[in-house]
């Protein structure tokens, strides 16, 4: 009897046990590469990658009038991804007369096109959350936030000034959290799912039902709060629903080795990239593994507190507290760090590059929406942040460009991400910051 | 422990018989309130309230999601705090883990007040019994018969599902612990029938609130069965659970967790010290040095009914075998804890001193007179810094090589010629001068760059030569005890003291200061006061329909 790939994945929409017997090929891609054979679309992920304190000015790359891209000293690591990443500067953030926030307003007002009003302001959801909103409910995770800096505070995603989203700190925590129980293989020949799964379910379906109620007796502000409970519950629910149902097969799905069980968290660059390396290596494969379609890195803190083994100084003291060198007419050591932020950066980039999928790589099929917090790291100025869109986001945006923003507000390259990611949105920012101009030169 | 409930109930009662106190809020001025708090629970408070309901062999192994310090406290965080996908997913794994342990054969037999018909099904008699119970605490009032059918009903549908009785149970346990009612510190108002017109916390909200200030956890059977019988709203009621709980030992870990959050000690979990620079700041170290200033504190406190300004001049403290070698002492135990008293020609006197305030207040690789500056202004003083302008150049004050300029005074100096960075540095800087001679890792020295640290200095107006000089300004300083005040009626309550609450904030700092600031007094003036519990009603003018407008949205979704 001749079995097609459709009766295989209509067997498992029960969600009962089936055994797959064949493992995923290449046939079962279209020929474009671009859509599973039952005719789903490899599904585009979204990402946000953070690095603290930017760059000196004049050596992040060459303001020299052309739409390529020249990198300068910093920006070295990045050479190799020339055509894997465009990248913004000279685009603004008008204050609107309120006072900048050091080493807040400047990532604040990139990610969520609002400048706040003091520190812990934060209205407005960041563009990932935006995002994961609209992609982010099909997947086990909402979207996974994570940090290389040992602490879970140190996460720029939330919805709103009450609602942020920690990062995991921990590649073993991580590891676990992803493809520790609960994970369900892909590829795995027989599916079977867990009773105990359909029971957790059962019990937070009536949690949830019978604490509606307690809605009523709340205030507006608590009522905010609740309801952002309920979503959470609802995501929860997802989660083990998906579980109970055989998952599509994914070519590039692997379960990644684990880390080491001895591990050292902290703020030392060495210990940070050896953490976010671990970090983005279970990330990228819990991107493969559908796990997730939305992410968010943060490599450093907006006041980096980064540091050499045996330096009495983190990057943010030193560019505050190391004289410019003379001869060189910058902050040498400042420079040394910020270059160790971009290695890091390009790290992050060839981990998306190295898993294969369809006919390309996890990079063409992912959006990565990278920033810093300030466009001068000595004067910590919220003016020409850098910005790079890292990745084609499915083939809808053009990379290998430098886009020149001539004071234009740094919401509209939030805003290109957005309507890149599919986001129905045409006007994104407040104040100033509001615009509906998205970035033509880079839309496919 | 240090210390034996004997010691502190002697000390209370000198404190209590010394200033001649007996019921409190005769001449209480009257407050409207603030609205009742839904407080998510913190870290502490969850595995304490697990530990006080199960025992201690529960493991509680799993990360909590941070709160946010508002107004120099996490508790008042708490009252704004979310709980989002990612923190759900984390507490449904961990209450989980938790609810098996209880089951488990071991602890079935201790935890489960029955045993079922047969194990390999439901027993809904047996598994009420178990939900009524438990969910008492962990509710922290009495189950409503809606809820005790639907953790039976969970219970009992598991059970059935797993053919096992003990899962069905776990599984029941697991809804109550990732319930919001759980989950949050849910206060609810009620008419006060004393009062015309005003609020108050109804008994319950008023038992959590008194059980989470003195013993941050969850309130206990005798405190709940006071709220069951009415007499939590009565005065002798009220002070005689009072007296019970800060006569025992549970005490110290109330006042412990209320320090931890005033200092910001939660910054030790991510401490880190340059092991180049300073080799022996070892893990060992930064947890003693951390348990050591919460030991004298509570000691000092509690034990000896002592003043709250004599925080900033204790030499009384305690060491242990870590310690010992940091602060150049003989500890004859390597083990465990010992009292130990600095002498008088010493440079430690006072917690400011302390290694765990040096070291936390200070860079990685550096000490800082700015930041312990702001940490005595912030966190002891409740004094607000501005934030620092974006393009503060500092690099004078890092040329250490400069032949000119080699200590961090004269490097200040010349960064503060600035005139918009030295309105705030010289709120600061005077105070965290006066423990240069503490380095980033608070071991003591006398020399920077081959000159003599001089530590002079003055505050708000009091002159000073060194830290031991400081700390008797700070406890002549009026801010001190009124910001110790302030700071616990926020803790106890969640919210920072308004506008409207400012006569009864005086009121209370004034007894304060009669009482000779012992902090037991402070705490009976709050726990017996009607302004503890005054609140307003929650806003609900568009409650139903915001409400049902969710539900419809929720049953599409």
């Amino acid at each position: 009897m001749s079995m097609t790939r459709r009766s295989f994945l209509r067997g498992t929409v029960a969600g009962t046990a089936v055994t797959v017997g064949l493992p995923f090929l290449d046939y079962f891609l279209n020929d474009s590469g671009t859509a599973l054979a039952n005719g789903a679309p490899i599904p585009v992920r979204f990402g946000t990658w953070f690095w603290g304190l930017g760059h000196t000015p004049g050596r992040g790359v060459a303001m020299d009038g052309t739409p390529d891209i020249t990198f300068l000293e910093e920006t070295q690591p990045l050479v190799p991804y020339k055509n894997d990443l465009t990248y913004f500067n000279a685009f603004n953030t008008p204050l609107d007369g309120k006072p900048s926030a050091v080493h807040f307003t400047g990532w604040v007002a990139a990610k969520t096109g609002n400048v706040p009003r003091t520190f812990g302001d934060t209205p407005e959801p960041t563009i990932d959350v935006i995002v994961a909103d609209q992609i982010g409910g099909d997947t086990r995770f909402r979207s996974l936030d994570l940090s290389s800096t040992g602490n879970p505070r140190d996460s720029y995603t939330f919805r709103n000034s009450t609602s942020r989203n920690a990062a995991d700190i921990s590649p073993l925590a991580f590891y676990q959290r992803v493809f520790g129980a609960g994970f369900v293989d892909p590829n795995q020949a027989d599916f079977t799912p867990a009773p105990s799964v359909m029971v957790r379910s059962s019990v937070l379906s009536a949690v949830h039902e019978e604490s509606k109620d307690f809605m009523r007796k709340l205030g507006t502000a608590d009522r905010a709060r609740m309801d952002e409970y309920f979503t959470s519950i609802r995501q929860l629910e997802h989660q083990l629903a998906l579980q109970m149902e055989k998952p599509e097969v994914s070519e590039a799905c692997g379960i990644p080795v684990p880390p080491p069980e001895e591990e050292e968290l902290g703020i030392e660059i060495e210990v940070a990239q050896r953490n976010h390396k671990l970090l983005t290596d279970i990330l990228v494969m819990a991107l493969a593994c559908n796990q997730t379609r939305v992410f968010n890195m943060l490599y450093s803190q907006a006041l980096s507190l980064l540091r050499r083994r045996g330096e009495s100084f983190t990057h943010h003291t030193l560019t505050h507290e190391e004289p410019i060198d003379a001869s060189l007419g910058y902050q040498r050591e400042v420079a040394e760090l910020h270059v160790t932020s971009m290695e890091a950066l390009a790290t992050f980039i060839q981990a998306f590059k190295d898993i294969r999928e369809g006919d390309g790589t996890l990079l063409d099929n992912t959006l990565i929406f990278a920033n810093s917090d300030t466009g001068n790291s000595r004067i910590h100025s919220v003016d020409d942040i850098p910005v790079m869109l890292i990745g084609s986001g499915g083939g809808r945006i053009k990379n290998g460009l430098h886009i020149a923003g001539n004071g234009d507000p740094i919401t509209r390259i939030g805003l290109t991400a957005l309507q890149v990611m599919g986001i129905p949105v045409e006007r994104w920012g407040t104040g100033s910051l509001e615009t509906t101009k998205t970035i033509s030169d880079v839309l496919v | 422990m240090i210390k034996t409930v004997t010691k502190i109930v002697s000390g209370l009662a000198l404190a209590l018989v010394a200033f001649g106190l007996s019921a409190c809020g005769e001449d209480e001025p009257l407050t409207q309130g603030n609205d009742p708090q839904l407080r998510r629970l913190t870290e502490q408070q969850y595995r304490n309230t697990v530990r006080d309901v199960f025992g201690g062999n529960i493991s509680i192994a799993g990360r909590f999601d941070p709160l946010e310090r508002i107004d120099g406290l996490l508790a008042v965080g708490a009252s704004s705090a979310t709980i989002t996908p990612a923190a759900l997913e984390r507490y449904e794994a961990l209450g989980r883990s938790i609810a098996l342990q209880v089951v488990n054969e071991r602890n079935r037999k201790v935890l489960v007040p029955c045993t079922p018909a047969s194990e390999a099904g439901r027993d809904d008699s047996c598994a009420a019994e178990f939900v009524t119970s438990t969910g008492r605490f962990l509710f922290r009032r009495p189950l409503t018969d809606a809820e005790q059918t639907l953790y039976v009903s969970i219970s009992g549908d598991a059970a059935d599902t797993l053919g096992d009785f003990y899962q069905g149970l776990a599984y029941g346990l697991t809804g109550m612990l990732v319930s919001p009612k759980f989950l949050y510190i849910t206060e609810t108002s009620e008419p006060d029938p004393d009062s015309d017109g005003l609020h108050r916390l109804d008994a319950y909200s008023k038992a959590s609130r008194i059980s989470f200030l003195l013993w941050n956890t969850t309130p206990d059977a005798m405190l709940l069965d006071a709220a069951a019988s009415g007499d939590l709203h009565t005065e002798d009621g009220l002070e005689q659970q009072f007296e019970r709980m800060i006569s025992s030992p549970r005490a110290e870990d109330g006042l412990a967790a209320f320090f931890e959050d005033m200092l910001e000690f939660e910054r030790f979990e991510i401490l880190e010290k340059d092991p180049v620079i300073y080799p022996t700041f070892v893990l060992d170290v930064a947890d003693d040095a951390r348990e050591q200033t919460i030991r004298t504190l509570t000691y000092l406190l509690l034990d000896e009914g002592g003043d709250y300004r004599d925080i900033f001049t204790t030499r009384k403290t305690f060491m242990s075998g870590a310690l010992g070698p940091v602060y150049r002492v003989p500890v004859i135990n390597p083990v465990g804890w010992v009292p130990y008293e600095f002498p008088d020609s010493s440079p430690w006197a006072g917690i400011h001193t302390h290694l765990s305030f040096q070291a936390l207040f200070s860079h990685p690789g550096k000490s800082s007179p700015t930041l312990r500056g702001q940490a005595v202004r912030e966190h002891l003083l409740c004094q607000k810094i501005p934030e620092p302008p974006g393009d503060v150049d500092f690099s004078d004050f890092n040329d250490d090589s400069n032949p000119i300029l080699r200590t961090a005074r004269q490097r200040l100096d010349v960064h503060n010629e600035e005139p918009s960075c030295a309105g705030c540095h010289k709120l600061m800087d005077p105070i965290g001068l006066a423990m240069e001679t503490f380095d980033g890792a608070g071991q003591i020295r006398t020399m920077e760059n081959g000159m003599v640290i001089d530590t002079s200095g003055e505050l708000d107006g009091v002159a000073y030569e060194d830290s031991i000089g400081l700390g008797a300004a700070l406890r002549e300083n009026p801010s001190a005890p009124a910001c110790f005040a302030n700071r616990m009626f926020a803790y106890g309550t969640g919210h920072t003291p308004t506008p409207a609450e400012r006569q009864w904030m005086g009121y209370l700092e004034g007894k304060f200061a009669e009482a000779g600031y012992r902090v037991p007094v402070l705490l009976r003036e709050m726990v017996l006061s009607d302004a503890f519990y005054r609140v307003t009603p929650p806003d609900l003018t568009q409650s139903t329909a915001d409400a049902n407008d969710t539900f419809a949205e929720e049953t599409k979704s």
